[in-house]
């Protein structure tokens, strides 16, 4: 059984502000039957139209959804639309007393939906694309097919929780939850953005390394580093060549024409960096 | 606050009766089985006693019955036995719907070379065994069905199953922890070479379980060290836990008749009464042969871990084949195999009940579960949608 905070099971049983506004001025709805969780919120400003004199919500969900969308509904009540959109998903999961980390995409439902329903007051327009989730931040490219999530907004999520782990995401997200095929895009999508945040300080420095000894290393990074990450989801790869810094490989099994090999090579190349030298490149080579 | 316990097919309470049997053998009966003096000896001899109690209950010889520590240890017992007993050969059949014991290490099989054929389900969660014969080839090592499908109740026709497999020429393992005890099983008429149960399935405590190992059937442990279990699991007997699941067989082969009587009639009439009194359900396995314990229900546009919490703050004890309860994001992997469509796969209650399930909780659950629905569908779009078109 899930550890819920006496605040969550609290505003599960009495949910706040449920139900509709019939003139709200601004409405968002994230979320469908299919993901398995879904939230409508509806807006309504004062007379000058600057502050939230109203919230309500409907939530298809579980416990910490319904949870979630009444903190939210408190939270932004008299908040002007800038103010209200600087509540962030800790905030909403720190109004509850917390919530379990593989819950947290219940909070980041509520002010994903509170983006996109300002958004679409100030007539922003949220492109909509063939899945059924809506998205604050459509923007971008599909990662996740399951649940329709694009590194826009997987980026954003990734940043400003500080995650570091693909698990993480998924719990945050739900991106990877359903069938995995994304995990490792998700996984380069993570080293990208550690590596923008650590700069270069991660990587080991370009030090003179024999040719021996980088060659050795790199096929160790790729033994015990690398390729069981890819096996884990299907996927391996061979080494082909190593001339100099720059490493050939070959994409197998599931990798082999994933659509996504572009990301798994991008990966290979920080953990090769990280682990070996910062001057490696990798290429992908049919062979 | 009195729980009102129909989570049966998670775990079940251990009769009073199987914990008086098992009481003496913790701090006075200590002794090790295995030990060359009286002391030990008088628990061999109890040990032995509860071999011949379960094989009785499966109708088994005793030297059939091979005690492990758990369901999930004798399915990867079975499993990996028959892989050893043919090296040369490489393919599984297994089904879409198998419990995670089962599912799980076939699917980490196929990392390391083994080819696994999952077969499919209708949309009543039945098996066509048209699509087993198909799948059967030499390659073929073992078969591995599930006798009765734990979130939905479904029985699998095993008989028919293994002796398709028999005379293949592979091995046939059934995972039968749901079924043993609820419905009659007799292997002295049988085709299944291996089957497993689980003690705290059937009012033993956990911690216990069976791998029936047909006689003549090759088998390679998995469990080495001394010869314990006729070298077929090495590991100082669990004596207390194994002389409970021998007593909880006794009783349960007392209870059977109960099983397929007065607990069907109560899951016949929850199902009759929940299916009038909520609109837009539907019974997950319905149309088929189910355990006479089990009622799977779907309840649309309403996600199923918010009606476990509101039934849980009434006292009542259920489960569910939601994403939001286990961790996963997706509905269970059961209902998707049947093909139970979104909107309401998110909303399945599974009622588990037992020979202690009383009238009285029937009673609850159909008052308290109808004012719970109407109350999450008003609080759902979806279910907002659908009341307005009514």
């Amino acid at each position: 059984m899930w550890d819920y905070t006496d605040k969550v099971k609290e505003h599960f049983l009495n949910p706040r502000n449920v139900g509709e506004i019939t003139d709200a001025d601004a409405v968002g709805e994230v979320g469908s039957l299919a993901c398995g969780d879904a939230l409508k919120l509806f807006i309504k400003l004062d007379e000058k139209k600057e502050r939230i004199v109203d919230a309500k919500f409907q939530t298809f969900g579980c416990g910490s959804a319904i949870a979630s969308s009444s903190a939210l509904t408190e939270m932004v009540k008299g908040k002007t639309l800038d103010e209200a959109l600087q509540v962030t998903n800790q905030e909403i999961a720190d109004f509850l007393g917390g919530l379990p980390e593989e819950k947290m995409h219940c909070s980041v439902m509520g002010q994903e939906a509170l983006e996109l329903a300002i958004a679409k007051y100030r007539g922003v327009e949220a492109p909509k694309h063939d899945h059924s989730h809506d998205h604050a931040d459509t923007e971008g490219e599909i990662v996740c097919k399951c649940f329709g999530l694009t590194d826009t907004f997987l980026r954003k999520v990734i940043t400003s929780n500080k995650l570091h782990t693909a698990e993480q995401v998924t719990h945050f997200t739900k991106a990877g939850g359903a069938c995995g095929g994304c995990i490792p895009k998700i996984k380069a999508i993570i080293a990208e953005v550690l590596g923008e945040e650590k700069k270069v300080a991660q990587d080991k420095p370009a030090v003179k390394l024999t040719n021996l000894r980088k060659m050795q290393l790199i096929q160790e990074t790729l033994e015990n580093e690398i390729r069981p990450q890819l096996w884990a989801d299907g996927g391996d790869l061979e080494l082909i060549d190593i001339d100099g810094s720059n490493v050939q490989v070959a994409f197998r099994k599931a990798c082999a024409g994933c659509a996504s090999s572009g990301n798994t090579a991008k990966f290979v190349e920080q953990k090769l960096r990280e682990m070996v030298s910062s001057d490696i490149n990798v290429q992908e080579v049919q062979g | 606050m009195k729980e009102i316990y129909l989570d049966n097919n998670a775990t079940t309470k251990v009769d009073e009766r199987v914990f008086e049997e098992m009481r003496p053998y913790f701090c006075e009966l200590y002794g090790n089985p295995g030990s060359m003096h009286f002391f030990g000896g008088q628990v061999q001899k109890k040990v032995d006693e509860a071999r011949g109690r379960v094989a009785a209950l499966l109708g088994a010889l005793p030297d059939e019955i091979v005690f492990t520590a758990c369901g999930t240890e004798s399915d990867n017992a079975a499993i990996r036995s028959a892989l050893e007993v043919f090296p040369e050969k490489r393919h599984i059949i297994t089904s879409r719907v198998e419990h995670p014991a089962v599912l799980t290490q076939c699917r980490n099989l196929t990392k390391r070379g083994y080819r696994v054929t999952e077969l499919n389900v209708d949309s009543e969660g039945q098996l066509d065994l048209k699509e087993l014969e198909a799948a059967l080839d030499d390659d073929t090592a073992i078969v591995s069905l599930m006798y009765a499908n734990n979130e939905t109740g479904v029985v699998f026709p095993i008989e028919e199953a293994a002796r398709m497999v028999k005379e293949s020429g592979a091995l046939f393992h059934t995972d039968a922890v749901q079924a043993i005890g609820k419905i009659p099983v007799n292997m002295a008429e049988s085709s299944i070479d291996m089957l497993s149960l689980s003690g705290h399935k059937l009012h033993a405590p956990k911690g216990v379980g069976v791998l029936y190992v047909r006689r003549g059937t090759p088998f390679r442990p998995m469990m080495v060290g001394g010869h314990q279990e006729r070298g077929r699991r090495a590991g100082t007997e669990n004596t207390a836990s194994i002389i409970a699941m021998g007593k909880a067989c006794e009783v349960a082969q007392l209870h059977m008749d109960e099983e397929s009587g007065r607990v069907r009639e109560m899951r016949d009439r929850l199902q009759r009464e929940l299916t009038t009194l909520i609109p837009n359900t539907r019974i997950n396995g319905g149309g088929t042969e189910r355990l006479p314990n089990t009622l799977s229900i779907a309840m649309e546009f309403v996600e199923g871990e918010g009606i476990l919490l509101l039934l849980s703050e009434k006292g009542i004890c259920a489960s569910s084949g939601s994403a939001c309860t286990s961790g996963s994001l997706e509905p269970s992997h059961v209902l998707r195999a049947m093909g139970v469509p979104f909107t309401c796969a998110h909303g399945s209650i599974r009622f588990s009940l037992s020979r202690f399930t009383t009238d009285e909780e029937i009673d609850a659950v159909i008052r308290e579960l109808p004012p719970i629905i109407s109350r999450l569908r008003e609080m759902s779009p979806f279910g907002r949608e659908f009341l307005s078109k009514q």
